[in-house]
């Protein structure tokens, strides 16, 4: 071999395009594999639509046990606002409460009697209701009314805080999935093995599986955020450009994790139960449904170093807080430590046969 | 003897051994393999066939022992290497969703020298199976596609690993053309088979291995001579008389 003639590759492109191309046609062919990965970020926007349709409140479900004084208790109830009465059998009452049917049971004796789960926010808030409600029909006098001054501004609603969770939380699964069970399929059909015996850089081979997927990324974070935007009125404040970059930072750094958790692993139980592994503690720590700052101050440093933590973070200051790139390059900097661990690690163990 | 470089050594191995915890794989293995040669690894299963050839491949680490390949080491030659020889091995599983034409692509980028993607789909016959999925392919063309994917750098050197096992009798013959053609035009081949009349027809030497060793080498037609007349009187003597003669037993466990 004499390295002053220059390389014939007999028409194929560069390796690195060569073994991208190949793993994006090879996802583009397997009808389920897109069926998910576009479906489920769809699914999740149209449940939190469901679940938090724009401004409305969800009214307090009432039931009335039968008694002398049902009657005028279903009316005084009727009037109010935000209370909606629900006929239950006879007998039935307290399984309905029990299983959330309605909130709260209003024994019609005189006066009243309240049956509720307190530790439920929902029945604490059905009581305060139904209270008010029945104590203005038995004339109470109040010295006074407040001015309500409800938030309805677009960026402030959790549904806001919501969606930038749902990008962070699509692009970690869709990343580390994708390439895990792939890699998992190849080492297991010896084609690993195979290409290994070829000339080809194993490098080249794992930053192709990485780069391929960024193609599939536009429309994977690309469908919650355009459903947030145009279903939900989320607001985007930042520039596009820098959420695109912290989108392709974060997919990049979840590949890598990707690889390193497939780089030993050779049955599909094996990858399915380390993704899991992975992937769990942070659905819950890292901030996707709920503030990660609930957790103790302990625990926190641990949780801020988590990718997905960074991601979400990172996402939600530029979606909803309209910062520039430079003010996340912290998460940024957390998400670029895993990535560039993550893959020289995996380089270093993967099992090739 | 000095081997480096030199033209006449295909491969070279000297004393291989490879363990498996207790179990010892190869066990002292030598041979030599010429170049413009074909030669023939023979023998039972689990008599250390495979293990020897992904050694040989550089593929797996021998435990003890010398190995040279076109008068080169993988220790200091295996990017080389890796560009001078091409590769076929038992069980790969080529990607389904991927065409033929898209396969011989992806292996033809990783070599820097070598044949169009259009020679090599004429050379295994395979044209008018450009555009298919490698999931629709016959067991021979699956086959005929993995020998096309070790031809894609024009190797100087073939490795086969049971080439033909499970193929019917038309897609053996039409791989047998294959492999004669390429030794034709010069190149080395090492196989690995337990069919004697593969080894027949298409070897110069063969070794028979059991146990991990090289239990006797030479022509084809040598061995068949060296096992004496009485055989040759009933019926034409044929290779597989030589195996059975020495590896003994007609049925083994895996």
């Amino acid at each position: 071999m004499k390295n002053d003639q220059p390389i014939d590759r007999g028409g194929a492109s560069h390796p690195l395009v060569e073994l991208a191309l190949a793993r994006l046609k090879e996802f583009a062919r397997e009808p389920e594999a897109v069926f998910w990965a576009f479906i489920f970020p769809i699914i999740m926007s149209v449940t939190m639509a469901v679940a938090f349709p724009g401004s409305g409140t969800k009214p307090a479900v009432v039931g009335v046990e039968p008694g002398a004084g049902a009657a005028a208790v279903r009316a005084a109830l009727a009037q109010a606002p935000g209370i909606t009465v629900r006929d239950v059998p006879p007998g039935d009452e307290a399984r309905a409460l029990r299983e959330g049917e309605v909130h709260l049971l209003v024994v019609p004796t005189e006066p009243p009697a309240y049956r509720f789960d307190p530790a439920r926010d929902e029945s604490r808030v059905a009581r305060l209701l139904v209270d008010e409600a029945l104590k203005k029909a038995a004339g109470r006098r109040d010295p006074w009314s407040a001015r309500e001054e409800p938030l309805q501004v677009a960026g402030s609603r959790y549904v806001d805080w919501l969606i930038p969770g749902i990008v962070g939380l699509t692009i970690m699964g869709t990343s580390m999935w994708g390439i895990g069970f792939s890699i998992v399929q190849s080492r297991m059909r010896k084609l690993l093995k195979r290409l290994v015996a070829s000339p080809m850089r194993r490098s080249e081979y794992l930053l192709a599986q990485v780069g391929g997927r960024m193609v599939l990324l536009a429309p994977e974070a690309g469908v919650p955020l355009l459903f947030g935007v145009f279903v939900l009125g989320m607001p985007i404040r930042g520039s596009l450009l820098s959420l695109s970059v912290v989108c392709l930072v974060g997919a990049l750094a979840f590949g890598s994790l990707g690889l390193l958790l497939a780089s030993r692993a050779r049955t599909f139980e094996a990858i399915s139960g380390l993704m899991n592994f992975a992937m769990v503690p942070m659905w819950i720590l890292s901030g996707v449904f709920f503030s990660s700052s609930n957790f103790p101050a302990a625990m926190q440093p641990a949780i801020q170093a988590l990718p997905l933590t960074a991601l979400n973070n990172a996402l939600r200051s530029i979606v909803l807080e309209g910062s520039p790139l430079r003010s996340v390059a912290g998460e940024l900097a957390v998400l670029a430590a895993w990535g560039i661990g993550g893959f020289a690690l995996a380089l270093r163990i993967f099992r090739w046969r | 003897m000095n081997y480096q470089n030199h033209p006449v050594v295909g491969v070279r191995c000297a004393n291989l051994v490879k363990r498996y915890g207790d179990v010892v794989a190869v066990d002292g293995l030598s041979f030599h393999v010429d170049r413009g040669e074909c030669f023939g690894l023979l023998g039972p299963n689990g008599a250390g066939k495979t293990t020897t050839i992904e050694i040989l491949e550089g593929l797996l680490e021998p435990d003890a022992g010398e190995v040279e390949i076109l008068g080169l080491t993988w220790r200091a030659h295996e990017r080389e290497l890796r560009q001078r020889i091409g590769v076929q091995l038992q069980e790969t599983q080529l990607a389904d969703k991927l065409t033929v034409e898209e396969t011989l692509r992806l292996f033809r980028s990783f070599y820097h020298r070598g044949r169009t993607i259009d020679e090599l789909l004429r050379i295994v016959e395979l044209e008018s199976k450009r555009r298919s999925w490698v999931a629709k392919l016959s067991g021979g063309q699956k086959q005929r596609l993995a020998v096309a994917c070790a031809l894609a750098g024009d190797p100087d050197l073939l490795f086969m690993d049971e080439p033909t096992t499970g193929l019917d009798p038309q897609s053996r013959r039409q791989l047998w053309a294959l492999l004669s053609h390429f030794r034709e035009q010069g190149g080395t081949i090492l196989l690995t088979t337990h069919y004697m009349d593969e080894a027949e027809t298409l070897c110069d030497r063969v070794a028979i291995v059991d146990h991990g060793r090289v239990i006797t080498e030479g022509t084809p037609r040598g061995l068949i001579a060296s096992l004496g007349a009485p055989r040759v009187v009933t019926h034409q003597g044929t290779l597989e008389d030589v195996f059975v003669a020495l590896t003994g037993r007609h049925l083994r466990e895996e």
